[in-house]
């Protein structure tokens, strides 16, 4: 799937090009966004290397396991698939936790970690049950405190840059409910083609 | 907003006090656990390297030669006929597909239309409240080394355009 849509984008836009005569413009974008993409990647290094650290030593000192233990209830429903004291609960509910403040700095590393615990439970190259209902989620948005907008709109002198929170609030919660929703549908309907 | 941002810059300085606290009086050697982890990031970070210039090179051909505006004008009509106001239209378009660029968009929509107007309100709370799927799917599936991403994609996209869909419902509702 993912090959297919990787491959058409960019076929489409070589095609488009030649009977647009952006055929420059496509040929300046390929390498400055390779380039961008590079930057992008380098400059994940720091963000990567001091959250993980960080999660590391949570990890050993045993705030991980507190946590899992507080929130257990709510997640052992949406991935039955992970057994209870598995790691890979921590590290979803930490995801989950940093996405919710809007801390995307620090939700992305604490997920890969999260889905390298998946990935060791399934031990296969295709994605798990319970990958792809922790990346529906991700992919929803949880965020109820969107910061970066709240900045843009301040710049635009907003007379009120807070009031779309609560209408972000509301619309993160749709999406999200019916991510797990969407997400539950195909996996049963999956079960059924089987 | 005093509130808002106090809670967000304390937070992580906070969290780190307590880890550093409870890990020092259960004695774990702290740096060195910290250095190991970090070691992890390193490796994740080259990793992610090819999947983020693929993808990343392959939708900026999209919309550098124009197709992606072409395709936004095509199916404009029937989303106005949904009742989506066709301003806001290539920004859902655009929010599954590539973060920056929607950013960008927002930032756009409201400078142009003023932070209080209804579509600043509407791409704001847009942005909010749905993420880039594309970018997240590409970074986990890339960093762990899942080839087959299952239906992982159509739920993604499909909760993506409820997202969207609620986000105009609920900001004209409430600021009509």
């Amino acid at each position: 799937m993912v090959n297919l849509i990787w491959a058409f984008m960019a076929m489409i836009g070589i095609v488009y090009a030649m009977f647009n005569g952006t055929m420059e413009e496509v040929n300046k974008a390929l390498f400055e966004s390779a380039d961008d993409a590079v930057t992008l990647s380098i400059g994940l290094i720091s963000i990567l290397v001091f959250w993980l650290g960080i999660m590391k030593v949570a990890e050993n000192a045993g705030i991980l396991r507190v946590l899992t233990k507080m929130f257990r209830p709510l997640v052992v429903k949406l991935f039955p698939d992970i057994p209870r004291d598995h790691p890979a609960m921590g590290y979803i509910l930490s995801n989950f936790t940093a996405n919710i403040f809007g801390l995307g700095n620090a939700a992305t590393p604490m997920g890969i970690k999260a889905m390298q615990q998946m990935k060791e439970l399934s031990g296969t190259d295709t994605a798990s049950r319970s990958m792809i209902t922790f990346l529906a989620l991700n992919t929803s948005s949880l965020t109820i405190i969107p910061t970066t907008v709240i900045a843009i709109r301040m710049q635009y002198n907003s007379i009120s840059p807070t009031e779309i929170v609560g209408t972000t609030i509301i619309a993160t919660l749709i999406s999200s409910l019916s991510a797990i929703v969407i997400d539950r549908l195909f996996y049963y309907s999956s079960l059924r083609r089987k | 907003m005093g509130i808002i941002t106090s809670i967000s810059t304390w937070l992580i300085p906070c969290f780190i006090l307590i880890v550093l606290s409870v890990a020092t009086w259960k004695r774990v050697p702290t740096y060195e656990m910290f250095v190991e982890g970090g070691k992890d990031g390193v490796k994740m970070a080259f990793s992610l390297l090819p999947f983020l210039v693929g993808m990343i090179v392959s939708i900026s051909i999209l919309r550098s030669s124009g197709a992606l505006e072409a395709f936004i004008n095509l199916i404009s009509p029937i989303l106005v006929m949904v009742g989506i106001p066709p301003e806001i239209i290539p920004l859902a378009l655009v929010r599954p597909i590539s973060g920056t660029a929607a950013l960008g968009m927002t930032t756009e929509l409201i400078g142009t239309h003023g932070p209080d107007s209804f579509i600043g309100r509407l791409a704001s709370t847009m942005q909010g409240s749905t993420d880039t799927t594309l970018y997240i799917l590409t970074v986990y599936f890339g960093a762990v080394g899942i080839r087959r991403m299952g239906y992982a994609l159509k739920v993604g996209l499909l909760a993506d355009l409820v997202g969207i869909i609620a986000s105009v419902i609920v900001v004209t509702l409430i600021f009509g």
